[in-house]
């Protein structure tokens, strides 16, 4: 037997969680430590994984089944493929960021850290599952604890609104699903006799066009909302705006992926012709975020919302990149979920430590930051370089193949969504200026203090995979290739 | 009729549960002061080593019938049982505290003594055994809804428990009547094979099935048979009303499916619709005055309105997954709402108060009662790992499966309208302040039996939500009876 690797990074955060919570609440300090302890190992398994899965063999690897329920047809089945390996680095990359960043919580530690570590197994359990009904599970236990994270350790003005609303179109999207994953696993049973949430099965078990047709609206788009799709993103800004610093980093750089990777996995996957179908509805919708996400990210004077609209861009780029069902396309997608998420998840970090100093997030009463927090400014120099693409960052290996995909179903879409490259470049362009380079306002002046130790280790951790990824592409490329290959079966071309 | 063994195996639990009953008499009596609460200890303990007795020794073969047709031994009857058992054996340790209940022998009697009609209503096959089963659990329940002599709304309470519920129970005897003047029988078996064979007319025993309907319906709580649910669960003692959403509404659950299933399949898909818009209305109308509420006792009790709704998609999908997601709902929901009771009681015994808005500050004051408190309400919103997630989506699942996805949509829509309010109350409970901000010197201290029933609950409610499957194959078992 080997060891079961996967089921390990899933459950970590779990134990660890139900641990700190049977820990004294004043022993703030043993519950960081352990929190730290518990991510670094998720992380250095995560990279583990990321480095010995085999590319040439492609195909689901590290595999594990279980009967959960076999009267019903429910397994524990986990499995990582080219798509979802990046995807599992990326959640223990921004894990482990996240408990430096939130080394100074003061306010109720334990459960802070408890409700995160949760919140991690949850998205670690979607990436990895092959069963649908895990899918759900841990769909779910991904959703509900941002509720808490953000209601509790908010900020104060918006958080009970931000959190009821964002928990509720989660909860609505995902139930949607469900009733899709319901119809396929039943129809799947009269077609092929078989009991089965597996996925694997469920790939092979022939759904008719028309049922395809009705059932991938509901199940993508149901999902979709946690990718923040238009015009389903109205909880994202708020969303990641009430959240504390470590939830906006999970919220935009790991949850949304979570909803792109669902809605891939179950929607597309299950249901390619129901794909193939609508691809040029999702194509216009995901268009119409790239663009109106960029717009209104300019018009932001909170740098919280700023990035919170650039997230609805960025991520519209990835639904683009999906809906083109062609190889550049989706590789630039699975690309591009990895590099949004740890350059948001960076954006994010370093806009709380402004927060946590300034006290203020606005862009017309901040500057001169980058003399004090050197360390931050790079750091967000080199996230607003990924995040207008280029070259030399994740940025670009991430969205050129998603334009040149677009550019061979629908040339026009591709010229449409690179507008958003302009207004992309305007607005970090403007934010570096005037946060970091402009004389600090008077208020300021001496308030300030530079950023500490473990800032700088998070700062670092990201910054170095985005520059690795932009120079040497073929650590990630070729790996998400091999799933976008699976996924290119199962739409019957390639 | 003559004596075999299996007579006694099969009321097995009943005979220990009047074995128990006069103990409690007698030894009673014997305690002084303080310690009479220890009748909670001697109760609790009691029941649980029934359940223990019973699963080793009590547990059915094949299904048979017995004492003249009167009560059928199988797993369906025998699992709803253990569960009853269960339910009685944790509100047993929740009334310990009770300022009123707590100290008085005659309250856990009249616990005993609605668990052993509870029992019979599981296992009962004919309609009179039934019609007894049911007033032998809901007497004793009358009496405790309005123990509370000294204060009006338990008086209120009990008094409206009783006035609706000798109505619907009338309206029902005189289905049952009925059904007996055009078949001839009281037995549901020998109902059953008649309205087969064409004996039974199927407009008549239509017509009948409404009317018992009624008197079920109360039971469960369904609209429009509802309206007493609330008044009775505020003012009630708060064991109490735990008991009646729990116990007493599977109580009613398991009637509802041996009956029609067994005594009319042959108009199933009739019976079957009548029941799944009810479910629906129950749902959306417990939901939707739910969120409204600011007492947490009615607010549950809504909720568990609601629930009843859920639970009934698994009746009327007449399929043996149905059935099967059925029981276990109803297992889950026991030993979840069980659970909020438990925490709404201990909560109050402090405070004195049952308004949501006093939760503020809850987390704060006694962090284990607020995680025990998440617990439950998540699981009651349908949230994973908790057994609130597994049972709804069998439910659903059982109703698609049978084509009846509007109601799956209806149920789906239903539990986000659920989710919103129980996030409302964990947002007090999690994030608001006591007036003051000074939660450190107003502790909640738990007592030893609520301690331990709470921890006992989380744990089950855990164990629901992730190793559903020897669950899941139990209430399989019993649905098996059925088909």
């Amino acid at each position: 037997m080997t060891f079961p690797i996967l089921s390990v990074i899933v459950f970590t955060p779990i134990a660890a969680g139900m641990l700190i919570l049977l820990m004294p609440a004043q022993r703030k300090n043993e519950v960081r430590v352990t929190a730290l302890a518990a991510a670094t190992f998720a992380l250095l398994l995560s990279i583990w994984v990321y480095f010995t899965y085999d590319s040439s063999a492609a195909g689901y690897q590290f595999q594990e089944t279980h009967n959960w329920l076999p009267a019903l047809g429910i397994g524990y089945h986990v499995g990582v493929d080219g798509m979802s390996t990046p995807l599992v680095l990326l959640t223990g990359v921004v894990m482990f960021t996240g408990v430096l960043i939130s080394w100074g919580i003061e306010d109720r530690p334990r459960e802070f850290f408890a409700f995160l570590f949760i919140l991690a197994s949850g998205v670690f359990g979607v990436f990895v599952a092959l069963d649908l009904f895990q899918l759900f599970f841990f769909y779910e236990i991904a959703v509900f604890p941002m509720f808490l994270l953000i209601a509790i350790w908010g900020w104060v003005v918006t958080r009970e609104y931000a959190a009821m609303k964002l928990t509720l179109y989660l909860f609505i999207g995902s139930v949607v699903s469900l009733v899709g994953a319901l119809a396929m696993y039943w129809i799947a049973y009269q077609n092929t006799g078989v009991l089965s949430f597996d996925m694997l099965h469920l790939e092979q078990a022939g759904f008719s066009d028309q049922f395809q047709i009705i059932w991938f609206l509901p199940v993508f788009l149901g999902f979709a909302v946690l990718g923040g799709i238009w015009p389903f993103h109205n909880w994202s800004p708020d969303g990641h705006v009430a959240a504390p610093t470590a939830v906006s980093m999970f919220h935009a750089g790991v949850l949304m992926k979570l909803g792109a990777f669902a809605a891939l996995r179950v929607g597309i996957m299950l249901l390619p012709q129901g794909a193939q179908f609508w691809s040029p509805l999702i194509m216009a919708f995901a268009a119409i975020a790239v663009v109106y996400g960029a717009f209104i990210a300019f018009m932001q004077d909170d740098m919280k919302y700023m990035i919170g609209f650039s997230s609805v861009s960025h991520m519209g780029l990835v639904m683009l990149g999906l809906s083109t069902l062609n190889k550049t396309g989706l590789t630039g997608a699975g690309v591009q979920m990895f590099s949004h998420g740890i350059m948001t998840a960076l954006f994010f970090a370093v806009t709380g430590m402004i927060y946590d100093r300034a006290h203020t997030r606005q862009i017309s009463e901040l500057g001169g930051m980058a003399k004090i927090m050197p360390f931050a400014a790079v750091g967000f120099i080199i996230g607003g370089l990924v995040s207008m693409g280029m070259p030399a960052f994740s940025g670009f290996v991430a969205e050129f193949p998603i334009f040149m995909g677009v550019w061979e179903v629908q040339p026009w879409v591709a010229i449409i969504a690179s507008i958003s490259i302009v207004i992309t470049a305007a607005y970090i362009m403007r934010n570096i200026r005037d946060v970091f380079f402009r004389p600090m306002p008077e208020n300021l002046e001496g308030h300030i203090t530079d950023v500490n130790v473990l800032d700088k280790v998070a700062i670092v951790t990201v910054c170095v995979l985005m520059i690795a990824i932009g120079l040497v592409p073929s650590l990630m490329v070729p790996m998400v290739q091999t799933g976008v290959e699976n996924i290119l079966r199962l739409l019957g071309g390639a | 009729m003559s004596y075999t063994p299996i007579m006694f195996f099969s009321i097995l639990p009943e005979i220990l549960l009047l074995v128990l009953g006069l103990l409690i008499l007698v030894v009673e009596p014997f305690w002084k002061g303080e310690s009479r609460r220890n009748a909670g200890w001697l109760t609790a303990g009691g029941l649980f080593a029934i359940i223990a007795v019973s699963l080793f020794a009590g547990r059915p073969g094949g299904p048979a019938t017995l004492f003249g047709g009167m009560l059928r031994y199988d797993w369906l009857g025998f699992f709803f049982k253990m569960m009853f058992i269960f339910g009685a054996a944790v509100t047993a340790m929740f009334m310990m505290d009770h300022e009123t209940l707590g100290k008085r022998g005659e309250s856990y009697l009249l616990l005993i003594a609605a668990t052993l009609g509870m029992n019979l209503m599981a296992a009962s096959a004919d309609l009179i055994m039934l019609y007894l089963a049911i007033e032998t659990t809901s007497i004793p329940l009358y009496v405790l809804a309005g123990f509370m002599l000294s204060d009006e709304r338990s008086t209120e309470a009990g008094f409206k428990y009783l006035l609706y519920g000798a109505l619907t129970s009338a309206i029902m005897l005189y289905g049952f009547s009925l059904l007996f003047g055009f078949a001839g029988t009281t037995n549901i078996y020998e109902l059953g094979s008649m309205a087969v064979t064409g004996q039974l007319s199927l407009g008549v025993a239509l017509g009948l099935v409404i009317l018992i309907v009624v008197g079920l319906g109360f039971k469960v709580s369904i609209v429009p048979f509802h309206f007493w649910a609330p008044d009775v669960y505020t003012g009630a003692p708060t064991p109490v009303a735990g008991f009646l959403s729990t116990a007493s509404k599977a109580a009613g659950f398991a009637v509802l499916t041996r009956l029609f299933l067994v005594a009319f399949p042959s108009i199933a898909y009739d019976w079957a619709s009548i029941l799944a818009v009810l479910a629906a209305i129950t749902m959306t109308l417990g939901n939707l005055v739910a969120l409204k509420q600011s007492n947490i006792k009615r607010m549950l009790a809504y909720s568990s309105v609601a629930h009843a709704g859920y639970a009934m998609i698994g009746v009327v999908a007449v399929t043996e997954l149905g059935v099967t997601s059925l029981v276990f709902y109803l297992l889950a929901y026991i030993l979840t709402n069980l659970a909020a009771f438990g925490i709404v009681m201990a909560f109050g015994r402090i405070t004195g108060s049952d308004e949501i808005k006093d939760y503020a500050g809850m987390s704060r004051r006694s962090p284990g009662l607020a995680i025990a408190m998440l617990v439950a309400f998540l699981s009651l919103a349908g949230m994973p790992p908790f057994g609130g997630f597994v049972a709804k989506v069998f439910v659903f699942a059982a109703a698609v499966q049978v084509n009846m996805v509007w109601l799956a949509v209806v149920g789906i829509l239903n539990s986000i309208v659920g989710l919103y309010y129980y996030l409302t109350v964990l947002k007090v409970v999690y994030l608001y302040r006591m007036e003051g901000e000074d939660e450190e010197a107003h502790p909640i201290p738990l007592t030893r039996p609520y301690a331990i029933s709470l921890v006992v609950l989380t744990i089950g409610i855990l164990l629901l939500g992730t190793l559903f499957a020897p669950w899941f194959g139990l209430s399989g078992a019993a649905a098996l009876n059925l088909f």
